[in-house]
């Protein structure tokens, strides 16, 4: 209600103070829980080896699975759409490049690449149904999380008669694609930290002089280049802008011209991209495939993006800040580990704090948009 | 006068058995301000969908600066010059009002061979065009969500107008605001038509389009009762025809006043 305003200044708008202004951005939530939970396990658990090393580099690892898939969901909640298959999907890639290089003995690169345009193209369908149906995502892709869980457990079975393949490190051996997706960078740079003393080495055994620490894990890599990417995309592109829109009102984004349904497709696109590389990079380390990995995967996405400040209702959100709750879910998870403490309050802890990050964004939103 | 930027020549549109358009006829000159006036489900949203390329008419024509033109979807529309602020679909509360205002025509600067949003100047244009329209914004950053419905429209207006609209369409702009908040939008309108863009200005108060309209156009039941010029109408005989009879004058009577 400010009327006509001719003058240098109007009365009625307030100036909002610098500390008010800070607060107001969605990495908000992210950034207290990360200094809180920092702060948690500095005091209960410094001495259990938890930051040394070792332990950054596990705690680390952990973090970056849950960013990966966080980076993707981010994305597509801003533009105001969900995904729930992305846990499946996890399981469904896995299996994926699992049955294309044994049951069908092809090159690892070929079925990682092949994989990877599968699970795209389901994703794209995703989004298709969605856009084309007006449904809501929610469901859509509900659907998707049985059909496919479903087919990553019938399909071993009926071609294998087993739920976990293995044996992929030995085929994966000497392929080109593989180690961007299950190697370590770095290797050089840590020896040479565990030659000066900086990080420790084994003491003896066969890898005696070997620092403890001999890489950082291609996921932490990717977990970084998603991030980035996904900032950039999101804050610095004319793209960035049209994902807010779609988010924020499709109608009045498609009347200035914006191509929703072309957005929100790409994105659905993006999520089932990022599961995949997470699948990918877990099967590359682990050698093996698992029709049960990914479970629950989708729910800690949408929770780390929603502690990262997204509004459930799209329109608003930072993947910066869903980094910083991807961070916290890693921290504590590991922190929990090394502090001795029962691991199912994990669980507890979601719970909690997923409750006071949405109570938190609903009250920012009130601040940015004016209501009361 | 001039050529008519726009005509819309004997437009039909049924919506299978129903007709919602039954052959109407429009005329818009550059830098009038054309008011189109209905009662609710007279076919005025209609007949500005047909215009603004988010219905196709099912019999007549358009011609746009003489030349017959067909869209196929509203960016056709948007393309050509023809700009449409919808009454509560125009912004998106929850973004800047520099983002809302370049949304859909991001200015994009090269950095590295990939092109990036241009943050800088986007927020400097808009800073501008605001304190033109006499809006004061803390920021460019500011939230579409802190400013009042007649400054979103007023956003909106000068977003239209700064990307080139020739024939500026304004659905019921006025119809959610308060006196001052009108009084604002009808002088935006104003300003809008001295720099020779053809506005239409749907309404169905007879008072706000009195208030800016060169030429009004009623539409009642899918038809066009004619187009009167300034000169020759009066709230009441508008009114009337909007009504599409006399039920209203007795109704007025008795009420002692205007509707």
């Amino acid at each position: 209600m400010s009327g006509i305003v001719q003058g240098a200044s109007d009365e009625r708008v307030k100036e909002i103070s610098s500390l008010r202004k800070a607060l107001i951005r969605p990495e908000l939530g992210g950034m207290i829980g990360t200094v809180a939970v920092f702060t948690f396990f500095g005091l209960v658990a410094y001495d259990s080896g938890m930051f040394n090393a070792q332990g950054v580099m596990n705690w680390s690892t952990v973090s970056a699975q849950f960013m990966i898939i966080a980076v993707g969901a981010c994305l597509l909640m801003i533009a105001g759409e969900f995904d729930l298959s992305v846990g499946s999907m996890i399981g469904f890639a896995g299996m994926g490049i699992a049955l294309l290089a044994t049951t069908f003995s092809l090159p690892i690169w070929l079925a990682i690449l092949l994989t990877f345009v599968v699970c795209i193209a389901i994703g794209a369908l995703n989004g298709f149904i969605v856009v084309r149906t007006g449904l809501p995502s929610f469901i859509v892709t509900l659907a998707f999380l049985f059909i496919l869980r479903g087919l990553s457990i019938a399909l071993p079975q009926f071609l294998e008669r087993k739920t976990n393949i293995g044996g992929l490190r030995e085929l994966a051996e000497g392929d080109w694609l593989a180690p961007v997706f299950g190697g370590k960078v770095g290797t050089g740079l840590f020896q040479w930290l565990g030659d000066q003393g900086i990080i420790a080495v084994f003491e003896r055994g066969n890898r005696a002089g070997q620092p403890v620490v001999d890489g950082i894990p291609m996921m932490v890599v990717w977990a970084v280049v998603l991030i980035v990417f996904g900032h950039v995309l999101l804050t610095k592109t004319k793209f960035g802008n049209w994902i807010f829109a779609c988010g924020g009102d499709a109608q009045a984004a498609r009347y200035v011209g914006v191509p929703v349904n072309r957005v929100k497709i790409l994105m659905f696109m993006f999520t089932a991209f990022c599961a995949t590389v997470l699948a990918t990079c877990q099967v590359m380390e682990f050698g093996s495939a698992d029709a049960g990995r990914g479970l629950l995967k989708e729910f800690e996405a949408i929770i780390a993006v929603v502690i990262g400040g997204a509004l459930l209702t799209g329109g608003y959100g930072s993947v910066l800040g869903a980094a910083l709750g991807a961070l916290i879910f890693g921290v504590v998870q590991q922190g929990l580990f090394f502090a001795n403490v029962e691991s199912s309050l994990f669980r507890v802890f979601l719970g909690v704090i997923l409750l006071m990050a949405v109570i938190l964004n609903t009250y920012i939103r009130r601040i940015i948009t004016g209501e009361r | 006068m001039a050529e008519p930027i726009i005509r819309m020549n004997n437009i039909e549109k049924h919506f299978g058995a129903v007709i919602a358009l039954a052959g109407v006829t429009l005329e818009v000159y550059p830098g009038e301000c054309h008011c189109l006036l209905g009662d609710n489900g007279a076919g005025k949203s209609t007949f500005i969908k047909t215009m603004s390329g988010v219905h196709k008419p099912t019999k007549g024509d358009i011609l746009f600066e003489g030349k017959p033109l067909h869209f196929d979807d509203p960016r056709d529309a948007i393309s050509a010059g023809i700009a449409t602020v919808y009454q509560d679909l125009a912004m998106i509360p929850l973004m800047s009002v520099a983002r809302n205002f370049f949304m859909g025509n991001e200015p994009t600067r090269k950095r590295l061979g990939l092109s990036f949003y241009d943050h800088d100047h986007a927020n400097e244009i808009t800073m501008r065009e605001m304190r033109e329209m006499g809006i004061n914004l803390r920021g460019p950053d500011q939230a579409v969500g802190t400013l009042s419905g007649g400054e979103r429209q007023t956003v909106a207006i000068a977003r239209a107008v700064h990307f080139g609209a020739k024939v500026l369409i304004l659905d019921e702009p006025t119809s959610a605001l308060g006196v001052r908040q009108t009084s604002n939008v009808l002088s935006t309108i104003d300003k809008v038509r001295k720099q020779g863009i053809a506005v239409v200005f749907i309404t169905h108060n007879v008072r706000h389009a009195l208030a800016v309209g060169d030429r009004f156009t009623v539409l009642n039941r899918g038809q066009t009762l004619g187009t009167a010029d300034r000169q020759t109408v009066t709230p009441e005989g508008l009114q009337d025809m909007m009504a599409g009879g006399q039920q209203l004058a007795t109704l007025e009577g008795s009420l002692g006043g205007t509707v």
